[in-house]
């Protein structure tokens, strides 16, 4: 077992803002954004890349904190749920999942919401198969997935 | 459809109330015990032992300590006080002492500035150990053994608890029978895999005080076993609940690793935080029982049922937990949602080395039902009738006792059917559909809080909700419920808004800190809705009562006459001197300032005065009876399932988005222990502790649900609700596994249902000559 390397400069834009700061190259992006930056909003569920509760976004694309080094983020653009977040009230994906109760204990949530906006936003009138495709690396052990389902439908028809 | 729609008396209670912490979910704001941080915290590790069975004969800790960063290394000798959910079973140590008792038990606590110099630390301790026999079988360990696991076995052997029940006459009612099935049934191991891992920091400050926050069901619970074990007096330790991210029952026990982390605490005076990886929530485990049952039932030749005779083994692993409750649940939980004349039941749970095994969701019927469902299908056949009839003909009646005294009040068991059979379209489906589609029949009750609550002497209520409300017309609501997603924050303050008459945003339902709410024994047994759903509409009535005095003082009209509607209470014939909320409010604040309310709730005295009479007796209890339809692929053996019709009697439904969540997610947990989830061993080393080799159910794998909420209003719960947080899930199992039976002609006795055992299923049938719906 050895200790971590000496931290060096680490140069992203995070949630649309240029930051600076420092890591040893073992940093995992997850424990960056918790641990090191505060933002508590991603979850750690399983370290293994498997309940997709710490998904956030890299330049744009669903990907999982947990298995993703933050040194490979050098340059580039990272979005957390703080940053699909508005200052004040909720986004439309945010809205149908709490009109739908797409949450019940809520520490899926965030990966979902950032899994979800994500295929909206490039996919803005996705198929239920397609909906079920793109959050089968999601897990939630409460809903039985059903309303989270019915939500992002919702979202995405504007029927809210 | 429903006998129980949105009453036009109430604004609130019966729609579709959005949960009230939704908006901090969806944001990431919400905030669990992981996202706290405490100045000048300390990380927490936990040495496990990597031995099933291990004398500890020395641990040596001295160069783990003389590590920089590492402030504090525990081991078990410091506080080797016993504890445990129940009373009568107080068999675990936060730290080991003496022994090791599993793969994952844990023998060594440190403390230290990172996690990575806790690993650091853990991986100087040098631990030497006498090997002891490992016992992976439970049925090893029902005869005397070399080495009991706990001293505590009955008489040299690892059953930690024997049960025995015999009601009336089981054998004469065989000797009459004309009809006698038989199943015996093998359950795999099943855990909760909540998402949030457990998490708990401690702190324990100058002032002689100790603060604990912890991912809890049961704050009480964890409240007293801190006090128990530390020797520190319950009013000088504080207990936090911050958001939890599921339980299911696995976070319904005080947890080894809570009382650890706050002996940190006390050694350092530095706040600690332990967190678990997925990993440490697989060995912490308290998870279904591996189980193997026996289920005789006989039935006269119109098939009435005459006798259950029934055995349970269950394998209990490390611990006792709540296994005792377990051991008579496998058997009193059998007797319903029918009249069963005569009853035997023997079970035994035994000690394992192996992770322990404890309560979770539908705890201790999942698996009796299952096999009970199964054979009374089989029964029906054999007798030549339809599922649905052998069902009616049983049908336990509102207002009655089961043999083992179980009070039954409320029951909408038969409109369940009702339902179930004509949503479904049964009778055009039932052995009709071709080979390989089929569709099944599997019913369920349930308790809907247990009557006993642990640790009360001289018994106190199970629940108390405070209110609170100053001139600001805000109005906090205090209990110690325990809010794990279900819902009952958002429960709790529709009901004071419901009575009160006030918009549902004047009421916040504060966290669960114990320095300022009220005990409630937590959030397990499916207490939740019914008994603090007594309290806090009890309280909000003894605040409303003076809320009208005052109205009635500003206008004139007398209490009697007053109507609350929305924000304001309106004499009879006279809204134009209709008082409003805030003035009424602040009239009655005139001479005692800020006004407070109390609501308490104890379940009435019942059940028999047998040994063991009080287990299963509850106030309530839910009925349910599901339809699934099910497609089989006989090349692959693989399954779906396309429709679950889930006719659920929860009474009154308060708040129909929980209880059609509840339902949703019951049947994704129930398809989950049917298809595939098993805890898997090899002798007693757990070979997938992680999700991605343990599988839950993908959203692919989901049926659709239709929720059918028959249920009438129950005399006793609040607003006529009843529970519908775990009996949702009993009636998924035998409701599949009993379509699969329509659909290849195949019963299986053995969970789960895996795609090797459906065409091993269909090969055996085709091998013995015994063609299925010509195939």
């Amino acid at each position: 077992m050895r200790s971590m390397s000496p931290p060096r400069p680490l140069r992203l834009t995070l949630n649309d803002r240029p930051v600076e700061t420092s890591c040893p190259n073992e940093r995992i992006l997850l424990d960056l954004l918790r641990e090191d930056l505060n933002l508590t909003g991603t979850k750690r569920g399983c370290d293994l890349g498997t309940c997709g509760c710490c998904t956030v976004w890299i330049d744009g694309r669903a990907t999982l904190s947990c298995l993703t080094l933050a040194r490979s983020t050098e340059g580039h653009s990272v979005t957390t749920i703080e940053g699909v977040s508005p200052a004040t009230g909720l986004n439309p994906v945010q809205k149908a999942f709490v009109e739908r109760g797409a949450t019940q204990c809520g520490f899926c949530t965030p990966g979902f919401i950032m899994t979800a906006t994500a295929l909206l936003r490039d996919h803005p009138h996705p198929s239920r198969s397609e909906i079920t495709e793109a959050i089968a690396g999601n897990l939630c052990r409460c809903t039985g997935y059903t309303k989270i389902i019915e939500a992002i439908e919702s979202a995405a028809s504007g029927d809210r | 459809m429903s006998t129980a729609d949105a009453s036009p008396k109430f604004r609130l209670l019966g729609g579709r109330i959005p949960y009230v912490e939704g908006p901090l979910k969806v944001t990431g704001r919400a905030e669990y015990t992981d996202d706290i941080k405490r100045p000048g915290m300390l990380y927490g590790g936990l040495l496990r032992s990597p031995w099933p069975h291990a004398r500890l004969v020395s641990i040596d800790v001295s160069s783990a300590r003389s590590l920089p960063g590492v402030y504090a290394v525990l081991t078990g000798e410091k506080y080797p006080t016993p504890f445990g959910v129940l009373p009568i079973t107080h068999d675990e140590t936060a730290i080991a002492v003496g022994k090791a008792r599993y793969i994952g038990d844990i023998i060594a606590a440190v403390a230290a500035t990172d996690e990575r110099t806790a690993e650091l630390a853990m991986a100087a301790i040098r631990v030497e150990v006498e090997p002891l026999p490992e016992y992976a079988d439970p049925q090893t360990g029902l005869a005397p053994v070399t080495e009991p696991i706990h001293a505590r076995g009955l008489a040299g052997t690892n059953i930690q608890k024997e049960v025995v029940q015999h009601f009336g006459d089981v054998d004469a009612a065989f000797a009459q029978a004309s009809h006698t099935v038989r199943v015996r049934g093998t359950f795999a191991g099943v855990t909760h895999a909540f998402t949030e891992p457990m998490a708990t920091i401690a702190e324990s400050t100058p002032d002689g005080r100790l603060t604990v926050w912890s991912a809890t069901q049961v704050p009480h619970y964890l409240h007293r076993a801190l006090s128990e074990v530390l020797g520190i007096p319950m009013h000088r330790i504080r207990v936090i609940k911050p958001e939890v991210g599921g339980g299911f029952g696995g976070k319904s026990d005080p947890l080894p690793h809570e009382i650890a982390c706050a002996a940190l605490a006390l050694e350092t005076g530095r706040p600690v935080k332990i967190r678990f990886d997925r990993e440490d929530v697989f060995l912490t485990n308290h998870g279904r029982h591996p189980t193997q049952n026996d289920v005789r039932i006989a039935a006269d030749s119109e098939g009435h049922l005459s006798a259950y005779d029934i055995q349970a083994v269950l394998d209990g692993g490390a611990w006792s937990s709540f296994g005792t409750v377990t051991t008579y649940y496998n058997g009193v939980l059998a007797m319903g949602p029918y009249r069963v004349p005569n009853f035997r039941y023997r079970g035994r749970r035994v000690y394992t080395n192996k992770p322990p095994s404890g309560a979770m969701r539908a705890h201790g019927g999942t698996n009796i039902r299952y096999s009970v469902e199964v054979a009374l299908d089989e029964l029906a056949e054999s007798i030549g009738l339809d599922p649905f009839v052998l069902r009616e003909r049983n049908a336990l009646p509102p207002n009655s006792t089961t043999v083992n005294q179980l009070r039954i009040t409320s029951t909408s068991f038969r409109q369940c059917l009702d339902a179930s059979r004509v949503r479904s379209g049964w009778a055009d489906k039932f052995r009709r559909l071709p080979f390989g589609e089929g569709i099944g029949l599997g019913c369920g009750f349930y308790i809907s809080g247990s009557n006993s609550p642990i640790h009360f002497t001289p018994k106190m209520p199970q629940c108390t909700v405070h209110l609170k409300v100053d001139m600001d017309g805000g109005i906090a609501v205090h209990s110690m419920q325990a809010d794990i997603g279900q819902g009952s924050n958002t429960l709790l303050a529709a009901i004071v808004a419901e009575v009160l008459g006030v918009d549902l945003d004047r009421v916040h339902v504060v966290r669960v800190d114990s320095d300022i709410s009220p005990v409630d024994i937590g959030s397990y047994s499916s207490r939740v809705t019914f008994m603090m759903g007594n309290a806090a509409r009890r309280a909000a009535e003894e605040l409303l009562a003076t809320l009208l005095r005052a109205a009635s003082e500003l206008c004139g009209y007398p209490v009697d006459q007053l109507a609350v509607e929305r924000e304001r209470y309106v004499p009879r014939h006279r809204p134009e001197v209709a008082v409003s909320f805030m003035d009424a409010l602040h009239k009655a604040m005139e001479k005692v300032g800020a006004l407070t309310a109390t609501g308490a709730y104890s379940s009435p005295p019942m059940g028999g005065t047998f040994k063991g009479a009080r287990a299963g007796t509850a106030p309530a209890y839910s009925f349910a009876a599901y339809v699934a339809q099910v497609r089989v692929d006989a090349e692959t053996g693989e399954y779906h399932v396309g429709t679950i019709w889930a006719a659920f009697d929860c009474g009154r439904p308060l708040n129909r988005l929980a209880v059609e969540g509840q339902i949703e997610g019951s049947i994704h947990m129930g398809l989950g222990q049917l298809m595939g989830e098993t805890m898997s061993y090899r002798s007693t080393r757990l070979m997938n502790p992680s999700l991605l080799e343990y599988k839950i159910p993908a959203p692919q794998q989901m049926p659709r649900v239709e929720c059918l909420l028959v249920g009438q209003d129950d005399p006793e719960g609040p607003f006529g609700a009843k529970e519908a947080g775990e009996g949702p899930l009993v009636a998924t199992l035998p409701a599949v596994a009993n379509a699969l039976y329509d659909a290849i002609g195949v019963r299986f006795h053995e969970l789960p249902i895996t795609p090797d055992r459906v065409v091993r299923g269909i090969e055996q049938r085709r091998k013995e000559g015994r063609p299925w719906k010509g195939a």
